[in-house]
């Protein structure tokens, strides 16, 4: 009952604050008003139900706290606790104030991976816990998810062939693949380094504008500029890192947005260089030893080049994620003072992820503009930047199975469901929220190597 | 000179509005920590509401001064009333979370506010009524400003003068300046906290509402995206002042507002908004803290 009356009062309340907004509009140059009462009747229903909804999440993630805080407290020191943390222990700095149960997962995975086997024991790789998702037990045994890896592989090789598959098509999966490719190197960045960017479309904007001007000037192709460009916006993102990586979290991301814009807002005005607002148009698509192609031929080429720089990106990163300045970026991001203290150079952690970061985003540059053949200021505002950071919010950060579930998810589904990609950015900025409180690990949580220590020579438990 | 003084003028009446902004931001950041993302778009909706109210008000045939004080009482109440619900939903959630995690949230509330606004409204830019009275007097004195422009500026005064015995002499102003300094400390020694979290958000939104209104009616138009750069900008100068020292915001603002004025005056007004980020680019790297912030020592 109380929570009925509760819910009610939450509905009154958001029926009062939309009512101008939503329910009047102004039509100042017939000067009428439209009354659209309507709208006021749905959002009442829908903040009654939705307070409900919210309630119980909150309920339910507050249980799951509790549960999952106490045996980890105890045996903290002994093992590795669960990798998810209900309140996103992978995700920032904070762990000193979260207490004890949280701040040991870093320590034991540092020592364990350099204090080797001289104690007598030996580091065995943790074993799958019995409360891992299912999606982490699926990916951790190679029986289960190499069928399912074959049949993906198999799929993406058929599909441009498929009668059904028309270049519109085609377009729509390459799009997609692009963002994987840059959610993946945003991931870098804000998922294991822990740096939240909020300009990494100005490195992707470095990466277009770099072919599309080589290509005016010198009519380099796009061979040539796509290792040039990744290599300029690794050079802009050093630049870049060089005065800001001494700033705290919050002012990087406000830095990184001025950035963004400032190149932005110099795209658009500095006409003698890029050509003002109106952009580059006539850039080539790539060729392949000077074959002609036509549309069609082209489209599916460049989507299985997509292919092949999608999965070099995944081998690249997931290397990098399990080497020296990976663990090196996840201490960081775990806490500064104590990964200074264990002699990881914080400066040049950073400035390593901001440049590889940036050159991924080069390189999805390169593409974009070889698949687009024009660019311009407009492709490379702040939305976009936001909408590659809620893919990999939504994917979930450090993950790079999460980041590309999440590029499919978030690209995909507007195109497809053609009614509601009006709402497209009211939803991106909805998930942001929504995650952030009851799932801040994002849909797969990024699996941390863990190793165990036994002191009985390799008897496993 | 003359030139000199109409941009000087310019300066200084920007740079109030952006101080009654930025003064939301450093306040939120001095109590919770929080770059509050979504308060440029607490800004927008009460030049919205301010405009909405106002329009069917002149439909229903008041005009004059009624108009502009009920536009300006309207949009100041729903934008505390925004600014409150935004905290409750995105950020009190969020307490305890890693420092990543608020900020993300607010990022995503800035963008779903802006798009909500957009989508229920209009995507176009909207005619806003100019609302402030002429001010005949002004003219026989000799004064060269406008009348917009010295209602601008008292109002801004007015607003720092109440904001600053607000926060020296009132209960709730002790409690503010507790919770900033130590909230576990003040919590102990019997603040509600929670309640003075959410005060400081209304306060900050009431601020931004006032701002909303005067920048509506001295620029003559609005559209759902004047909240993000207004936005980053008043962060600016919360930052060159030195975040979380409410004189430092209203320092930091004015300073921001004569180095736009003067630059798109003297240099080009082509760049106008990249004068700002550089200016912020630069405070950052040379004096973190802001001109009238204290350097804190990050303890281990």
């Amino acid at each position: 009952m109380t929570q009925i009356r509760q819910s009610l009062v939450i509905a009154l309340w958001f029926m009062f604050l939309t009512f101008p907004i939503l329910v009047i509009r102004v039509n100042t140059i017939e000067n009428i008003i439209e009354w659209r009462w309507l709208n006021m009747l749905y959002i009442g229903a829908g903040s009654f139900l939705g307070s409900f909804a919210w309630r119980y999440f909150l309920a339910r993630k507050g249980q799951g706290t509790r549960k999952i805080a106490a045996p980890g407290g105890t045996a903290a020191a002994a093992t590795a606790p669960p990798e998810t943390g209900p309140d996103g222990n992978d995700l920032s700095a904070s762990a000193r104030s979260a207490g004890k149960s949280r701040t040991f997962p870093s320590i034991p995975e540092v020592e364990a991976v350099s204090a080797p086997a001289d104690l007598g024991g030996v580091l065995t790789p943790a074993p799958a816990y019995a409360d891992k998702p299912w999606l982490h037990r699926l990916l951790d045994s190679p029986r289960l998810y190499r069928p399912f890896l074959i049949a993906l592989a198999v799929a993406a090789l058929v599909f441009p062939f498929l009668p059904f598959a028309s270049t519109y098509q085609i377009n729509i999966l390459t799009n997609a693949l692009l963002y994987v490719m840059l959610g993946l190197g945003l991931n870098i960045v804000v998922g294991l380094a822990g740096l939240l960017h909020l300009g990494y479309v100005a490195f992707y904007a470095v990466g277009a504008y770099s072919y599309a001007l080589l290509y005016y000037h010198f009519g380099i192709g796009f061979w040539t500029a796509l290792p040039l460009g990744a290599l300029l916006a690794a050079l802009f993102g050093i630049l870049l890192g060089f005065p800001v990586l001494r700033l705290r979290g919050d002012y990087l991301a406000i830095v990184t947005l001025g950035f963004a814009e400032i190149t932005r807002l110099v795209l658009e005005n500095w006409n003698e260089f890029s050509f003002g607002p109106s952009g580059i148009a006539g850039i080539p698509r790539p060729g392949l030893f000077g074959w002609e192609m036509d549309l069609h031929a082209a489209t599916i080429y460049i989507y299985f080049l997509m292919i092949v720089l999608c999965l070099l990106t995944i081998f690249v990163v997931n290397r990098l994620q399990n080497s020296r300045i990976g663990r090196a970026w996840v201490a960081l991001r775990e806490d500064e003072t104590a990964c200074e203290a264990m002699g990881v150079n914080p400066t040049a952690a950073k400035l390593t992820a901001f440049a590889l970061g940036s050159t991924w985003a080069g390189l999805a540059g390169v593409v974009f503009a070889a698949k687009t053949t024009f660019v311009n200021p407009a492709s490379f505002t702040f939305l976009e930047s936001a909408m590659i950071l809620s893919i990999v919010v939504l994917g979930g950060m450090g993950s790079i199975v999460g980041v590309i579930i999440g590029a499919f998810i978030l690209i995909l589904m507007p195109e497809y469901l053609r009614a509601f990609s009006e709402y497209r950015m009211l939803l991106f900025g909805l998930i942001m929220v929504v995650m952030m409180i009851f799932r801040p690990q994002g849909i797969v949580s990024g699996v941390r190597r863990s190793y165990e220590f036994h002191r009985e020579t390799g008897e496993k438990r | 000179m003359d030139y000199f003084l109409e941009l000087f003028l310019g300066g200084l009446t920007r740079g109030s509005i952006y101080a009654l902004i930025a003064l939301g931001y450093t306040m939120v950041y001095g109590i919770i920590e929080l770059i509050n993302f979504a308060h440029g778009e607490i800004y927008m909706i009460g030049a919205f509401t301010a405009l909405i109210v106002s329009s069917v008000l002149a439909f229903a045939g008041f005009s004059g001064m009624s108009v502009l004080f009920l536009a300006a009482a309207v949009a100041i109440i729903y934008s505390a009333a925004y600014g409150f619900t935004v905290e409750k939903i995105a950020y009190k959630p969020l307490r305890q979370a890693p420092r990543l995690s608020p900020l993300i949230s607010a990022i995503g509330m800035s963008i779903f506010l802006q798009n909500y606004v957009m989508l229920a409204q209009t995507s176009d830019f909207l005619p806003f009524p100019s609302l402030l009275p002429e001010l005949p007097f002004l003219e026989e004195l000799g004064i060269k400003i406008g009348a917009t422009e010295v209602i601008i500026l008292a109002t801004t005064a007015i607003s720092m003068v109440f904001l600053t015995l607000l926060i020296k002499f009132t209960r709730m102003g002790k409690a503010m300046r507790a919770t900033a300094q130590d909230r576990n400390m003040a919590m102990l020694v019997g603040v509600d906290v929670n309640r003075t979290i959410s005060y400081t958000f209304i306060i900050g939104s009431v601020l931004a509402a006032i701002g909303g209104v005067l920048i509506a009616s001295h620029i003559g138009r609005i559209n759902f995206y004047i909240g993000f750069i207004a936005g980053i900008k008043a962060f600016t100068a919360a930052v060159l002042g030195g975040i979380g020292s409410i004189p430092g915001a209203v320092l930091g603002a004015l300073v921001l507002g004569w180095t736009e004025s003067f630059a798109t005056g003297y240099v080009s007004s082509d760049y106008e908004d990249v004068f700002a980020f550089i200016l912020l680019v630069l405070i950052l790297i040379v004096r973190p803290s802001g001109l009238l912030g204290r350097s804190t020592v990050q303890k281990v």
